[in-house]
């Protein structure tokens, strides 16, 4: 890979780049002034100028700034394996309902993450589970989506 | 209506039973909010934001306020136990009070730390009690124009909110405001950003945002980073928390000094707590008689950071809430809460919610005074919370952080949003995008658009009303001042160079 590419700050700058051109020319597509007054692309359009211009001197900084070791390699892979553990479960929760979906998500990370052991895992997940729906769906009265067996 | 008539009303909202127990959660909460090493109030703010929707707004702001004074008291428990500040502002309470608990004085650090904490932050709420309703008075004359001069100046308080790199909190804060100008545009229907999807017609609730960004970014933060301390032993038993009538001697000015620096720091909007601790403590250590035994265990070292962090609190809500600017991302989220209970932030505030506001600063009288019950006694049980195993607390933010975000919309496509904006949150961790200004831009870009649309809608597309009229000049005058504050430092940087070489 090239070096550049492993340069967060060069990536985020691009991304962000990326970003302030679509704003700009989505902005550009609306009123820039109406007999009324600034239109809705006023707005738009200074902020995507300014995120553009920006972004680049980012890139053009990092680029020129000596490359330095990302202090996070090794453990990134456990935060991502986290994010997708939260993804699962709110896809989950269509089918299963609020519960049972956040019960999975921590016995998934509680022994997938943290390597501890099934059992005190399932215990954890089912006081979790019982103590969000007595505080929240019992006593708060919030309304979390039901699973097929009604909670 | 005068201070005593208000203070006295004020009173009467704050001591009904209904309002003392929300009071009484919100402290409670905010003093394990600051003991736990990572959860900071505004991710549990956002948390929490949607769970008040049925409470009435005076008691959702008690509760939300408590939460942000309390977890300054309970910051220091960290920092004094484990050398691991629970709270930011409470890094430097780590030099002196760590170093007091390694001498066996835990007990007299952390009952220091309280006292100060209640000192100061009852002096931060008579500063606000004193300040906002003539700053309030004078901001009376406000129209559109003036409005967006106001949001511009908010907007540029990015540069103090700014970490290592002013352009990154300035792309933050653009992102912020393109959030926040998705959505229907109410002056033309004009759909902006919405990439076809009917969700985000309405656009993104702001909520969702900052669970993402707070609570879910720190969360992958902390998984990734599996740190932990060790914690010393805390004395069980009052008498063994409460500190010597020494330390309290050698303390007297540091509770005074913080008490007044906090304050005043406060009221600058981007300056913070963590500046008005670490302000205070250096202040403490230039006129202190034993400046070299900062650092190994001296009571004024913890008392003046303590002091200045709380007192702050008071100070950061004279901006917010007599203005409609919020300096930080906790009063930022405070000002959003506001919004979405439908009340106007700023000049008029105290006139239109007398009730709220005057409720809320008794409440902060009464909060102070919980917490320093809690505080003292209570402290050992509050330790044992840095037991709690990772593999348990994690989770179960995510789990409230998912609650928050079904209370505002039960939806997949909301925990999706929830999980892109967590994502976001934490690569903008690693790759040092401060939070706060994307915090700023998104609750300051729809108002100050409208400002800025009504303004030139009233001079019929004339840009000069925004400098002809007077207060709004002197506003835009002191953004640009604000917004000359990093190059003043680097010319100050450069002169420096220059003097050592």
């Amino acid at each position: 890979m090239k070096a550049w590419l492993r340069n967060g700050d060069v990536v985020s700058g691009l991304v962000l780049a990326t970003l302030g051109a679509f704003i700009l020319q989505q902005a550009l597509g609306w009123d820039y002034l109406t007999p009324d007054g600034p239109g809705a692309g006023f707005f738009p359009r200074w902020y995507g100028v300014a995120m553009l211009i920006l972004s680049l001197v980012q890139v053009v900084r990092s680029l020129r700034a000596p490359a330095a070791q990302s202090a996070h390699e090794g453990s990134s892979r456990r935060a991502l394996i986290c994010w997708g553990a939260l993804v699962g479960c709110v896809l989950l929760m269509k089918w299963l309902g609020f519960l049972a979906s956040v019960a999975l998500l921590c016995w998934f990370l509680a022994t997938v993450l943290f390597e501890r052991r099934h059992g005190p895992a399932i215990a954890f997940a089912l006081v979790a589970a019982i103590g969000f729906w007595l505080l929240f769906d019992v006593a708060l009265g919030v309304s979390l989506p039901r699973g097929p067996w009604g909670i | 209506m005068d201070i005593a008539a208000g203070l006295a009303q004020g009173f009467a909202v704050a001591v009904q039973p209904l309002n003392l127990w929300w009071c009484f959660v919100g402290v409670f909460i905010g003093t394990v909010v600051g003991v736990l090493p990572g959860l900071g109030p505004p991710a549990t703010i956002a948390m929490l934001l949607p769970l008040t929707h049925g409470m009435s707004p005076a008691s959702a702001m008690i509760m939300l306020a408590g939460i942000y004074y309390g977890a300054k008291y309970g910051g220091s428990t960290t920092s004094i136990l484990m050398n691991m500040p629970g709270e930011s502002s409470s890094v430097i309470t780590c030099l002196d009070g760590y170093a007091m608990a390694r001498q066996g004085r835990a007990g007299a650090a952390l009952g220091l730390a309280a006292i100060a904490s209640f000192i100061a932050g009852t002096v931060g709420v008579v500063g606000l009690m004193l300040v906002a309703p003539p700053l309030a008075k004078l901001s009376l004359a406000f129209s559109s124009p003036e409005y967006f001069a106001l949001m511009a100046l908010g907007l540029s308080m990015v540069v103090l909110l700014a970490g290592a790199s002013l352009v990154k909190a300035l792309l933050a804060m653009l992102v912020g405001l393109w959030i926040a100008g998705m959505g229907t545009d109410l002056f033309s229907a004009t759909s902006r950003f919405t990439f076809g999807r009917a969700e985000l017609l309405g656009g993104i609730d702001f909520t969702i945002v900052a669970i993402g960004v707070f609570a879910i970014g720190e969360v992958l933060a902390s998984v990734e980073r599996q740190g932990s301390g060790q914690l010393q032993p805390v004395p069980r038993g009052l008498r063994n928390l409460l500190p010597t009538r020494q330390d309290l001697k050698e303390s007297r000015f540091a509770f005074a000094q913080g008490s007044i620096v906090g304050f005043l720091v406060g009221v600058l909007p981007g300056a913070g707590s963590t500046i008005a601790s670490l302000l205070s403590y250096g202040i403490e250590k230039a006129v202190s008689k034993h400046p070299e035994a900062f650092g190994t265990g001296v009571p004024e070292g913890v008392a003046a950071p303590e002091g200045a962090n709380n007192s702050e609190t008071g100070g950061a809500l004279v901006p917010l809430l007599t203005l409609g600017i919020p300096g930080s991302a906790t009063t930022a989220i405070l000002l959003a809460a506001l919004i979405l209970w439908g009340l106007r932030p700023g000049p008029l505030f105290i006139e239109e919610q007398p009730a709220l506001f005057w409720g809320l600063v008794a409440s902060m009288y009464i909060g102070n005074l919980m917490l320093l019950v809690l505080n003292l006694p209570l402290v050992p049980l509050f330790a044992q919370l840095l037991r709690l195993p990772a593999h348990a607390l994690l989770p179960l933010i995510l789990g409230v952080s998912l609650v928050g975000v079904m209370a505002v919309s039960a939806t997949v496509f909301a925990g999706l949003l929830v999980a892109v904006f967590g994502l976001a949150g934490w690569l903008m961790k690693r790759l040092d995008y401060p939070a706060a200004p994307l915090v700023l831009g998104l609750v300051l870009g729809d108002p100050m658009e409208r400002a800025l649309r009504q303004s030139l809608m009233m001079s019929q597309g004339d840009l000069s009303i925004l400098v002809s009229r007077p207060i709004s000049a002197v506003v835009l005058a002191l953004a640009a001042l604000v917004l000359l504050v990093p190059f003043a430092r680097r010319l100050n940087a450069m002169r420096m160079r220059a003097v050592e070489s």
